[in-house]
This record gives structure tokens, C-alpha cells and sequence, in this order.
């Protein structure tokens, strides 16, 4: 630890307040707490439980991943951070309000919306987002009743090639047995017990080395059981030849794209298909009585940058229908304003901000930071998520040690301020969690989640009482 | 007899880092843990937001060229999956959690590395 970094900053303790408890909040507040002695890190988050994608978007058959969770865990235990849930900011209590109680207040509060397509037919039944798909097998607090038709068709349309779309693919290919022993919501395997989904295609504006999808979960869904992914040899051939010079990552992937592809006569009426098709654009969802029954797209041609820059897709003005009874948009999540006195940039869906200080017209506004999806945009791993956090604490500490943070109410707790709210502590978030896994332990599951915010504190109240 | 038995010490071979901001330590790494293990029980700035199970790459370490070919442990293709992710990759690179120690790397020096934006067009 670095106390030198403050001591040119104000005496006594630093107080941070940081919105969102997903990957961003919690690494930046890892990094304040390990680099300065004298930082004391409040984390609020609009919902009773922690860990925001983590818990809600990392896919259930990788718990893996969320071992991230472990580590997150021994920091909210300690008294220099504490984690205030169900404490929405920008509703509950406002960024003014907030900032009078701490030195600095950093947002990352993610990116809660998604981009739609913008095409004739979308709002038809049948079409959904990839952030509602996920957050309903995920268990986010009401999406639970989400009406999917898994049963009226055997095709499913996803637009967008990224790591959410393969996600979502394979969910709806992997057989339930395997799924059943994951955290995924219970109510989630009931419907998809009904599927009838059994071919996904995959559809990409761009060509094969423009998917954004990463190796090792293109690698997971080639060797899932009773499911065939198809890539078409010939949509392959033509960078045959020059996969050799491309940078490292992308060589692999399209050496495994390569090598995977085929003339799809191997496949057999009983296997499951996830099919990746190229250089389409949506251009109408096709509904009777507003029901999906398919989608028009329009055929793409893939102009190169002459300085190998950016490849663009210009539509060839040929269409082509697939029959489908699911749409699925996967073409990325989006971050809103959560209050009027943050600039933000609606454009880019980001906050306008440099290394993570929030600016404002070209000045910045002391005490204030921004740090992950809702700083950056809504890509990368939790690795990216990571570093852009490291970089945004990095920002706070400078600021400290040059005296730049704002003094506020620091004796005063917000706590004892915010009258007629639940806020949920760190230990109440624990109890749910027992209750989640021993809920989880009866049927075979690492965990049950509970997707109802009121059972929540029900069971928080009744671990008081 | 009441005599405890003498706890044998775990053998240890040297291990050193170069951290982020350039700075080496040499350690005692115990035979038999990973570097990932090492890092942590020393303080050395890597993280291991997986716990060691091949999905995250947040323990990348970069070896010095002339003990890179030394490193017993197979680089598998899911390790290199997960390299692919990592930023500043290098032809060294390797993940602390992949490689175990023991005799043939005493004296091994990697670095954390320092490039934390991607630069890469994935
Ligand atoms: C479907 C999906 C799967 C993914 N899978 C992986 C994976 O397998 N591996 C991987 O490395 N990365 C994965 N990622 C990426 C990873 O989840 C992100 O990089 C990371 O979660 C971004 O962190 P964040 O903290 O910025 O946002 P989030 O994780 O979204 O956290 C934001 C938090 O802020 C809270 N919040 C929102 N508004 C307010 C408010 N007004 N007041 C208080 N709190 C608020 C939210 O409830 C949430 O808890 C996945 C992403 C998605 C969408
Ligand atoms: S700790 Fe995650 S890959 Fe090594």
C-alpha cells in the first residue's frame, strides 16, 4: 500500500462512493483500497444482490468465470468497503446528493439497454432482445414472466456474431440434462423442456474475419454434444490463403473457422445446427397476425479499406427470407442517462469522460468519475472491464494526491441520512445466498437464484427477526 | 516419545518478477505451486479473477526469451485460446495459473505485463 499517494491530498479519511456493483465497481474499488491506506469505498446498487453481470450475464455453464465472485466477496468483507444494495442512484438519491457525502464518486452503473435494429415488423412476437433472452435465464428481477415462443418453430434467427450470441445459441442447442445442473433459473429449464428449437443461425453484417465472437467459445460450441456447427467451405475459401499474415487471435480463430467449415453434408436430420451465415443485414421481420414467421435480409458485399483499415458491408440490393419463428437481436447492449446533471454522450451511449474523470464541455468536474461499460461502451471481457477500472482508480489516486477532490459531509454516514429506503448490506446479501444455494442443493443445482426482489428482503427481514 | 515431529520445510526454487511499474523481487517459490500461487502469496501485482481455470487471462505473464523453451509445462491449445485474449500478447506470453514450479525453472524471471489498453481490432 501507498500512503505517500496521499499525503499531499487532505487529511484524514477519503471517502468514495462508486454506483454499480457489477465487474467495474468492484475492480475499482480493489484497486483504491489496495493502492491507499485511508480510502474508504461505499458500493450502491439498485438491486438487493451484487456482482451485476457477473450473476446476470456471464452464461450459467460457465461458472468459471464467476469465480470472480470469491474475490469481490473478501473485499466487500472488509471494513474499508462496504456494498449498499437496493439503493437506485438517480432515482432514490440523486449524483448531487451523493457526492455531498463523499471526496469522489465514480459510475459504473453498465449498460441496462440494448440497440434495436430499427426495421419494419421488430416489435412483431417472436422477436427479442438478447439482453431480455439472457437476463431471463439469468434470473434478473422481471424477466421471469418473459413469453418466449420456444415451442412454435424449429429455427432461430440471432442477428450479430459476438460472445452474446454464441451464449444465447448455446443455451437453446445444449441438451437440458447438461443445463439442468447449472445455476440457471428453474423456470428457464421448464420452458426450454418444451423447445423445439433445433437450428440457430448466426447472422453477421460482415464477413468471417469480422465476427466478434473469441476462439474459445467458438471452440465450446464445435464440440457441444448432438449439435453440428456449420460454416459453409465456401464462404472460408477465399482467406485461405492469407490467414497466415494475420495478427495471432484472429489467425487462430480463422484457422478454426477454416477448419470447421464443411459442405454441411455430414449433417443428419437428428442433430442440432448452429449455422453461421456472412454478410447479411436485417431488413424486415416478417410477421402474419404480428407473429414472426420470418426475416428478410439484405445480401452484403464486403469493401476492403484500401490501407487495411476497416472492411464496410455495402448492401448488393438481393434479398433473401429464412423461415423462422424467432428473432433473437444480439447487436449489443447500450448504457442510459441516470441523471440529468451527468454528461452524457447519447450518441455513443457513453459518459463523456478522459482516463475516466467525467468532463463536461471540455472541463472536468472535480470529484467526479466513470469507469467500465458505461465509460468505454458496452464491449470486452471482465479482463477489459479490469484494466479500464485500474486506469479510472488510477485517475482517483493522481487526483487525491494533488489535492483535487472536492471536501464533503465526510462525518456525516448516508446511511443514517436516507430515510425510507431498504438499503441491503453486504451480510444480508450473504443470507439470500445461503438461501440460494441450499434452495439449489435440493435439486441438484450449485444454485437456486430468487428472481423476486420482494421474496429478497422477505428473507432478509426474516434472518433479522 | 512427546517430541513433535519437525515439519519439513517445502523445497523452494527462486522465482522473479518484474511488476508493472518496473520493479524486480526475487522469491522462494514453493515446488509444486503454480505462479499465479506464487504472485499471490508474495503481493505481486496479478490478478487470477478465475481462480486458475483457464477462463480469464488476467494472470498473463510475459517470460523472459531464454527461459521461455525451459518451461516444462505444455502450452495446450486452451491455454493459447485464452492468451489470444490477453492484452499485450507477446511470442512469450504464457498464463501464471498454466505453469507449475519445480527445478527446471529456478531462477525463471517473467514480467506483468504493462499494456493494459487493447490495441488489438477484434
Ligand atoms: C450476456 C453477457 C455474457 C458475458 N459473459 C462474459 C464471460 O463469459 N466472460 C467475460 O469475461 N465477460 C463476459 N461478459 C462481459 C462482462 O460481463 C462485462 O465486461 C462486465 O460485466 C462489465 O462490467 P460493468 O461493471 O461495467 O457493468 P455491469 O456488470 O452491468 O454492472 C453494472 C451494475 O450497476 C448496477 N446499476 C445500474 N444502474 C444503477 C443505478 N441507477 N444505481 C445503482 N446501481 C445501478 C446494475 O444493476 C449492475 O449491477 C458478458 C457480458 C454479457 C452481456
Ligand atoms: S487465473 Fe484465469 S486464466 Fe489463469
Amino acid at each position: 500500500s501507498n500512503n505517500a499517494a496521499l499525503s499531499g491530498g487532505r487529511r484524514g479519511l477519503t471517502r468514495i462512493a462508486i454506483v454499480g456493483s457489477g465487474p467495474a465497481g468492484f475492480y475499482t474499488a480493489h484497486h483504491l483500497i489496495k493502492q491507499c491506506d485511508d480510502v474508504r469505498v461505499d458500493i450502491f446498487e439498485a438491486l438487493p444482490v451484487p456482482f451485476g453481470l457477473i450473476r446476470f450475464g456471464v452464461a450459467p455453464d460457465h461458472p468459471e468465470v464467476k469465480n470472480v465472485i470469491n474475490q469481490f466477496t473478501t473485499l466487500a468483507l472488509t471494513d474499508r468497503c462496504r456494498f449498499i444494495g437496493n439503493i437506485n442512484i438517480g432515482t432514490d438519491i440523486n449524483i448531487n446528493q451523493l457526492r455531498s457525502y463523499y471526496n469522489g464518486v465514480v459510475l459504473a452503473y453498465g449498460a441496462e439497454e440494448d440497440k434495436t435494429m430499427g426495421i419494419k415488423g421488430e416489435d412483431s412476437y417472436g422477436v427479442f432482445s438478447a439482453r431480455s433472452f439472457v437476463s431471463w435465464y439469468n434470473g434478473l428481477p422481471g424477466y421471469e414472466n418473459l413469453n418466449l415462443n420456444l415451442s412454435s418453430g424449429d429455427t432461430a434467427v440471432i442477428i450479430g456474431q459476438g460472445n452474446v450470441a454464441l451464449d444465447i445459441a448455446r443455451i437453446l442447442l445444449t441438451p437440458l440434462d447438461t443445463l439442468k445442473e447449472t445455476d440457471i433459473c428453474s423456470h428457464a429449464v421448464d420452458a426450454l423442456s418444451f423447445s423445439k428449437i433445433k437450428k440457430v443461425i448466426m447472422v453477421g453484417r460482415r464477413g468471417p474475419l469480422q465476427v466478434a465472437f473469441t476462439i474459445k467459445e467458438l471452440r465450446e460450441m464445435t464440440k457441444l454434444p448432438q449439435c453440428k456447427t456449420m460454416i459453409k467451405h465456401k464462404d472460408m475459401l477465399p482467406y485461405k490463403d492469407i490467414i497466415s499474415e494475420l495478427p495471432r487471435p484472429r489467425k487462430r480463430l480463422t484457422e478454426l473457422m477454416l477448419k470447421t467449415s464443411s459442405d454441411g453434408r455430414d449433417i443428419s436430420n437428428d442433430d442440432n445446427v448452429l449455422e453461421l451465415l456472412f454478410c447479411r443485414s436485417p431488413m424486415e421481420i416478417i410477421a402474419r397476425n404480428e407473429i414472426t414467421k420470418g426475416i428478410k435480409l439484405e445480401i452484403n458485399e464486403l469493401i476492403e479499406d484500401a490501407n487495411g483499415g476497416n472492411t464496410t458491408a455495402v448492401g448488393s440490393g438481393e434479398y433473401e427470407t429464412i423461415d423462422c419463428s424467432m428473432v433473437l437481436r444480439s447487436i449489443g447492449y447500450k448504457s442510459r442517462n441516470i441523471d440529468p446533471e451527468i454528461p452524457f454522450d447519447e450518441k455513443l451511449g457513453i459518459i463523456n469522460n478522459s482516463k475516466g474523470r467525467v468532463v463536461n464541455n471540455g472541463t472536468t468536474i472535480n470529484g467526479l468519475y466513470c469507469s467500465g461499460w458505461v465509460k468505454r461502451g458496452p464491449t470486452g471481457v471482465i479482463l477489459t472491464t479490469m484494466n479500464d477500472a485500474f486506469e479510472t482508480a488510477g485517475s482517483i489516486i493522481e487526483d487525491n494526491k494533488n489535492g483535487m477532490l472536492p471536501s464533503s459531509n465526510t462525518a456525516r454516514d448516508i446511511l443514517n441520512d436516507i430515510k425510507g429506503f431498504e438499503p441491503v448490506l453486504f451480510e444480508d446479501w450473504l443470507k439470500i445466498d445461503e438461501e440460494e444455494k441450499r434452495r439449489g442443493e435440493l435439486v441438484g443445482k450449485p444454485r437456486e437464484k430468487i428472481v423476486s426482489v420482494l421474496e429478497m428482503l422477505q428473507i432478509i427481514k426474516n434472518n433479522k427477526n | 516419545s512427546s517430541q513433535k515431529p519437525t515439519k519439513k520445510k517445502p523445497r523452494t526454487v527462486k522465482v522473479t518478477f518484474v511488476d508493472r511499474d518496473g520493479d524486480e523481487i526475487t522469491v522462494d517459490a514453493k515446488i509444486g505451486d503454480t505462479l499465479l500461487e506464487v504472485a499471490k502469496e508474495y503481493d505481486v501485482d496479478l490478478e487470477g479473477a478465475c481462480e486458475g481455470t483457464l477462463s480469464c487471462s488476467t494472470c498473463h505473464l510475459i517470460v523472459d526469451k531464454n527461459w521461455y523453451e525451459k518451461i516444462p509445462d505444455f502450452l495446450t491449445e486452451e491455454e493459447q485460446d485464452m492468451l489470444d485474449l490477453a492484452f499485450g500478447l507477446t511470442d512469450t506470453s504464457r498464463l501464471g495459473c498454466q505453469i507449475v514450479v519445480s527445478d527446471a525453472i529456478d531462477g525463471i524471471r517473467l514480467k506483468v505485463p504493462t499494456e493494459t489498453r487493447d490495441i488489438r481490432n477484434l
